[in-house]
């Protein structure tokens, strides 16, 4: 065997495991992608009813309230513009509160209250998620200290 | 005053970095002796220099010393002593001070051991180690620099992230730091290889024990961190596909890769430049793993200290980095001889494959990582979270564990298939029961079934390569263990990470498929029953702890009325920051793990309660601790230690006539 051939041997190999690779990523990109919307982007179109989001934003201010089985809480999400109202079964993240930015996943109901099966703040209170930020800023209602571009 | 020692010690230690970054390598490129001389003398300086000022800092933060800003951010005089000393590296500016003094020790280390090294290459790499040392130490000193003072000092800091405030958590940036810049060193041999234009069997010998030691240090950081995500956050979950886990992840997988090929070329004296490809490529994505969630540039729930304003100095770093070693690979790498030959089923090919498979497999993982940038290039927000993973990674990592086993029965140069898998028969055998006993017991899926047959089949064919070799059963017991002793320490090394890798994938498997969850509200006295056990409610008290309030539960589980464990888990309130964290009660009878975690009180007398089954968590961590220790045992082979062979006198060097 060649050097020559022995090298087109592993490259060929390696060009099919890329191939597969590229073909499981571009199935998987096509059934896994999630969609990020802030609450005014959700106002102004409807996403494909049935798939799983982001939907990011602050906590509203007095929107939390715990339903009477003592584990659903229902909440709404806001940028400022628009809000959303939440709902989610389970024990929130210890650093979710009111006014605090907070990323949360789940589906859109046929009653337009926004499932949630995750519910996502961040370990550090000082932080603001990019999306939130972002999505805040495109409302106009950005109020961060520095500018970070 | 000590913090100002500091502050000009981390001064000096620049000065010294350019020094040692400048001379040598000219030294060695115009053959002055003396020049060259000077870098053992100055990677040791400048390790003492970056020692004095991380031990300034930690002396700032142990005698909680306020007039230093960075102590008042993240420190607090209530605190335990334990966590003002981890809150030390547990911030932005003191991370980055650690990085630098480890990248110092890894220098100092490779001056100090590194006597055998020809006088040239151990010049260029000590340089090159200095170049990265510049980079951070300017990025330390001039946009986070940890001594800056505050007056007037405030009575008291603002405590350290209480997520933070935790044994598991206080370790955990050490390991993954070494880690990550245990890789420097394998970068910085590459460069200098190609500098020099040649790698050899020797520089492979050389390279090898720095990898295995960073890859050790990187497994027990990324453990350590999953370990504490399980326990700390009380989601009951260890591996979310977070930005902040790949990032780690990613230079574990190339590090494998790494591992892996520099046997090819040291033993066979092939695969050269994918080897150096691949150490640049290791260390590149540990500089993205240290520094791109930190740069603000994706989103994370984990990410601590984030600050997009520092972003851009990080990314310039970036980008010189690795930008620089990919263009000096390109114009240098053609010039590296190709070695030997083997044909395409033989230890090599086996090894390449094992390549072909990691580097493909952390592709996908870093596409999935950088989807959120690609999706904002195309002007929208998107993600990909655990369902891209599993589609993509798994089955890419598949056919790696099932020609695991094949590879190290494989000769050199030529193999014979059919024999090797002859030999695995009991393996195949194990394997079998394994998946009929896993279907016995769930009658469920199909999947889960292949997947624990898989991880009996690798453990099998771990255990039958190690007996194979000292003859277990097939000759007298004595004359066994005198073969067990006479085995290179980096066989029972490989046999105990790779039979450590089945136990962690079935570990995976189990915890993933047939975890049980329940969330419900109880009061005292109430019981619940949860996958066989029943849980009881006792009371919920609260009490005070240092720095913080808990309430504490009491739960008692029983098991057909016979008792099992009293479970603690706690709800505590944080008083500086004013924020709660959740500990988890985890009882763990090694086949499983009984977690509780409680939520809020329901206002009602009632509290939420969420209760978990976990099985085979515990050998996730096992199956970790075994790869360490394998990687450990490798690292202690005596021929990796005085065999490092001095390069033949006679060879001319093959300097790169590109």
């Amino acid at each position: 065997m060649t050097r020559k051939r022995r090298r087109m041997i592993f490259v060929l190999t390696g060009m099919v495991l890329l191939s597969a690779a590229v073909g499981l990523v571009l199935v998987a990109f096509e059934e896994s992608v999630t969609f990020f919307y802030s609450p005014s982007e959700l106002a102004a179109e409807t996403p494909p009813l049935g798939r799983a989001f982001r939907l990011g934003g602050l906590v509203e201010e007095k929107s939390v309230k715990k339903l009477e089985d003592g584990l659903t809480v229902e909440f709404r999400i806001t940028d400022l513009a628009e809000s959303v109202a939440v709902r989610y079964r389970g024990i929130l993240p210890d650093l979710f509160r009111e006014g605090q930015g907070v990323i949360t996943e789940g589906k859109l109901g046929a009653d337009g209250v926004f499932a949630a099966q995750e519910v996502l703040a961040k370990h550090d209170e000082t932080y603001m998620p990019r999306e939130v930020a972002d999505a805040l800023k495109e409302a106009g209602q950005w109020r961060g200290g520095e500018a970070k571009e | 005053m000590i913090p100002e020692i500091g502050h000009f010690a981390l001064i000096l230690a620049l000065a010294v970095a350019l020094v040692q970054g400048s001379l040598p390598i000219l030294g060695a490129a115009r053959g002055k002796q003396a020049w060259m001389a000077t870098a053992a003398p100055t990677a040791v300086l400048q390790l003492v220099l970056v020692l004095t000022a991380f031990l300034a800092l930690m002396h700032a933060y142990a005698t909680s010393d306020f007039t230093v800003a960075n102590v008042v951010l993240n420190s607090n005089s209530a605190m335990p002593m334990l966590y003002k000393i981890s809150a030390t590296w547990g911030n932005h500016e003191g991370s980055m001070l650690m990085w630098v003094l480890i990248l110092a020790a890894f220098g100092a280390a490779v001056a100090l051991f590194g006597a055998n090294l020809p006088a040239p290459l151990r010049a260029r790499v000590l340089s090159v180690q200095a170049w990265i040392a510049i980079g951070f130490l300017a990025f330390s000193l001039f946009t986070s620099n940890p001594f800056e003072r505050v007056f007037p000092p405030p009575l008291d800091g603002n405590d350290l992230n209480p997520l933070l405030q935790d044994p598991g958590l206080a370790f955990h940036p050490p390991m993954l730091y070494m880690g990550y810049v245990g890789f420097s060193i394998a970068f910085s041999f590459a460069i200098a290889a190609l500098i020099e234009g040649r790698v050899d069997a020797a520089w492979a010998r050389w390279v090898r024990p720095w990898t295995l030691a960073a890859w050790c240090f990187l497994t027990a950081g990324i453990a350590l961190g999953s370990w504490w995500a399980y326990y700390e956050l009380g989601w009951g979950g260890w591996w979310f596909w977070d930005p902040v886990e790949n990032v780690s992840f990613m230079p574990w997988l190339m590090g494998t890769a790494l591992l892996h090929s520099a046997i090819v070329v040291e033993k066979r004296d092939a695969l050269k430049s994918w080897t150096v490809l691949l150490a640049i490529l290791t260390f590149s994505l540990s500089l993205i793993g240290t520094f791109i969630v930190r740069s603000g540039l994706l989103t994370s729930v984990h990410a601590f200290a984030t600050d997009p304003e520092r972003g851009l100095f990080i990314l310039a770093l970036l980008f010189v980095t690795i930008g620089g070693s990919l263009i000096l690979y390109a114009v240098r790498a053609p010039a590296l001889k190709p070695g030997g030959l083997f044909a395409p089923v033989s230890r090599e090919g086996g090894l390449i494959i094992n390549n072909l498979l990691l580097t493909v497999a952390c592709a996908t993982v870093f596409l999935g990582t950088m989807y959120p940038l690609i999706a904002e290039t195309f002007g929208y927000k998107a993600t990909v979270g655990a369902p891209f993973y599993t589609a993509t990674f798994v089955p890419i990592m598949t056919p790696l564990i099932v020609l695991m086993p094949l590879g190290p029965f494989l000769s050199w140069k030529r193999a014979d298939l059919a024999g090797v898998v002859g030999r695995l028969k009991f393996a195949l055998l194990a394997s079998v029961a394994a998946a009929a006993l896993t279907l016995y017991l769930q009658r469920g899926p199909v999947i889960p079934v292949l997947a624990m047959g898989l991880a009996a089949w690798l453990f099998a064919g771990a255990v039958i390569e190690w007996t194979g070799r000292v003859k277990l059963f097939r000759t007298s017991p004595a004359e066994s263990l005198r073969r067990a002793l006479g085995l290179p320490r980096s066989a029972h090394g490989m046999t105990l990470a790779h039979a450590g890798m089945a136990v962690a994938i079935a570990g995976m498997v189990a915890s993933s498929t047939w975890k049980v969850e329940e969330i419900l509200i109880m009061r005292p006295g109430d019981t619940t029953t949860v996958a066989g056990y029943d849980y009881r409610l006792e009371k919920v008290e609260r009490l005070q702890g240092p720095n913080y309030l808990s309430d504490t539960a009491t739960i008692t589980v029983t098991r057909d009325g016979k008792p099992v464990a009293t479970q603690r888990p706690e709800k505590r309130s944080y008083f500086v920051q004013n924020m709660p964290t959740t500990e988890a009660a985890i009882h763990t009878t090694f086949l499983a793990d009984l977690y509780t975690a409680i939520g809020d009180p329901d206002g009602k007398g009632g509290q939420t309660v969420r209760i978990f089954y976990e099985p085979l968590v515990p050998w996730i961590w096992i199956g970790c601790l075994m790869m360490m220790l394998g990687g450990a045992v490798s690292l202690s082979d005596r021929r990796l230690r005085v065999g490092a062979p001095k390069r033949k006198s006679g060879a001319v060097p093959a300097a790169a006539r590109a």
